[in-house]
């Protein structure tokens, strides 16, 4: 096994640049690990060689002409299954759209393509991102490499175990209610949910579109900051697009200074409810923060008791709405029961076949939720609650410049523990989902081994469109925690049997 | 006490056209009903004047230039069609024979 796969992407993005590696032998050497360790964890729901080796080998020949290249020129990635790719299937972990080739890239896809990063394949999620395991993937779940028999966190955990597993330097993922930071916390990688409109949506299978963002998954926090920078900027596809510029995040990543910066730690996402050792990495954190230069105050935030309420409100009262263009019509699957059935018959039969039980249950509720007589009681006041959070942040910012929290209560849980107790499952987002809800980017890092030794991580939360400071915290934290720990945290992470 | 009875489980699930089996009809109004009465505090919270909140970062008024742009074909948009004739999508039949 090539050891190529164990560095850093901004490592080996430097030897691309130098000519140390081509692009052809770092995909392959990818491509290779796929092959030895992805029957066991079942990161990818489809790989594509052939794609990626002959990206890889344009930039090579690009690269030998003497063209200027994007920075991360060569360097492969995985990409989250609900971003659509012309060359390869998108299901969005759904059995309705088994086999469909979309007509369009995602913009995000065309962007890593235009900055020559080979698209090594398309990384396993929860049906439509719906969920914390993969368990609710119709194509069977991802294994966290940390231990084959515990969740990678969901809906990305395709995207974080790919990282984790080190058959990518990097992968995207998408973010509704923490779908890129819990996988990140219990797999002990970074992901960083972006400010609501710094990356484009445009070609992300919608689930939940007020809350929905594209963002990077890594394993240090300067090669998330790099693929930040290749996937954010305006996107006139996409009406939600942020129309400023946020500057670089790699610069922001690499001041490696914290001193005189105010770090909140939110009262309410902490103590009860929270594991003891989540609790004492997160604890020893803030020392080490605090040793940087950093001041740490406290800030409460009192509306985010509703959260997870307002979340499973608004979240299927949208996803009811963006899902019914499955509709048997003009892709994805038919189903046609017997007889003469009218179009209506059609549908309902499809979406039945096609379907997944969490999938069905969040387009039963929030048909509910928006049905009229309940449309005031339900959906009417999650969006007053939106505002109340929204009042709860613009407090917290006003005495502190990142708020901290502990990304999730909990390590990862074993398979099937929750499956069938939606609400104990709801209850991992509840540190995540009001990023989600306020619109403000979040950072997940790696924070420690906790219970069950298993990672365990710390969120960063930042004002809209101050991603930066997330950045910049976070490569300072970073940066402590491996002086502390001699390593980095994913070398902690036990070797993986790998097949011949 | 909920109010998610398996009727109601029924009557939503077909106004979003999904069939639904009487397994998952009892199931999902089990479910429901836990994940609807979590949620009742919520009316609480916002009994004062809150407005509401559609959007994180609002915008308005987003157009782009009135300019044509490249679109996919007419071929390329029935290309992952179940079924297609004479270059539109072909459906069953809208209305009952009745």
């Amino acid at each position: 096994m090539s050891e190529l796969i164990y560095k850093n992407a901004s490592e080996l993005a430097q030897m691309l640049q130098k000519g140390e590696v081509s692009s052809v032998e770092l995909t392959q050497a990818h491509l290779d690990r796929t092959a030895a360790v992805d029957g066991a964890v079942h990161s990818y729901l489809h790989v594509g060689p052939e794609a990626a080796l002959a990206a890889a080998k344009d930039v090579d020949r690009r690269r030998a002409a003497g063209e200027k290249l994007h920075e991360l020129a060569g360097l492969p990635i995985a990409v989250k299954d609900n971003l659509t790719t012309t060359d390869a299937p998108t299901t969005s972990g759904s059995k309705i759209l088994e086999g469909w080739i979309p007509q369009y890239d995602s913009t995000v896809v065309k962007k890593l393509r235009e900055a020559g990063m080979p698209i090594l394949g398309k990384t396993n999620l929860d049906e439509f991102a719906m969920g914390s395991s993969t368990e609710f993937s119709a194509y069977g779940p991802s294994k966290n490499p940390w231990d084959l028999g515990r969740i990678p966190g969901g809906s990305g955990g395709g995207s974080s175990s790919v990282v984790a597993s080190f058959q990518a330097p990097l992968a995207i993922g998408s973010d509704t209610g923490g779908s890129i930071r819990y996988p990140a916390f219990v797999t002990g990688t970074v992901g960083t949910k972006p400010t609501y409109g710094a990356v484009s949506r445009y070609g992300l299978i919608a689930l939940a579109s007020s809350l929905d963002q594209v963002g990077p998954v890594s394993r240090n926090v300067l090669d998330a900051a790099l693929l930040q920078d290749v996937i954010a900027g305006h996107d006139p596809h996409d009406s939600t697009s942020l129309p400023e510029s946020l500057g670089s995040m790699t610069e922001a990543a690499k001041k490696l200074d914290v001193k005189g910066m105010r770090i909140g730690v939110i009262k309410q996402l902490s103590g009860e409810g929270f594991q003891p050792e989540v609790s004492a990495r997160f604890n020893e954190s803030l020392e080490l923060l605090k040793n940087a230069g950093a001041e740490i105050v406290e800030v409460s935030c009192p509306s985010f008791e509703y959260a997870i309420a307002a979340y499973y409100l608004i979240l299927p009262a949208e996803a009811s709405s963006n899902l019914a263009k499955f509709d048997s019509v003009r892709f994805g699957l038919r189903v046609t029961p017997e007889g003469a059935p009218t179009i209506e018959r059609v549908m309902a039969a499809t979406r039945e076949a096609g379907f997944g039980p969490e999938v069905k249950r969040r387009i039963i509720l929030g048909t509910y939720a928006l049905s009229s007589g309940y449309y005031d009681a339900y959906y009417g006041a999650a969006q007053k609650v939106r505002t109340l959070i929204q009042r709860d942040f613009e407090a917290a910012f006003a005495k502190a410049d990142v708020l901290v929290s502990p990304t999730a209560p909990a390590t990862a849980f074993k398979f099937g523990e929750k499956l069938e107790d939606p609400l104990a499952m709801y209850l991992n987002d509840i540190a995540t989902i009001p990023a989600n809800l306020a619109g403000i980017p979040g950072m997940a890092i790696p924070n420690g081994i906790a219970e069950n030794n298993m990672p365990s991580g710390i969120q960063l939360l930042a004002p809209a469109r101050e991603d930066a400071r997330l950045y910049q915290v976070g490569a300072v934290l970073e940066k402590m925690h491996e002086e502390v720990w001699g390593k980095r945290m994913i070398d902690f992470a036990p070797m993986l049997e790998v097949k011949n | 006490m909920s109010e998610i009875t398996p009727d109601l489980v029924r009557h939503l699930a077909n106004l979003a056209r999904i069939d639904v089996t009487d397994q998952e009809v009892d199931l999902f109004a089990g479910q429901l009903g836990l994940i609807v009465d979590s949620m009742a505090a919520i009316k609480e919270a916002v009994a004062g004047d809150v407005p509401a909140t559609s959007h994180p970062i609002p915008m308005a008024n987003v157009y782009r230039e009135d300019v044509v742009e490249p679109s996919l074909t007419q071929a390329q948009a029935l290309s992952a069609a179940p079924d297609s004739a004479d270059g539109r999508f072909r459906v069953h039949a809208i209305l009952d024979e009745e």
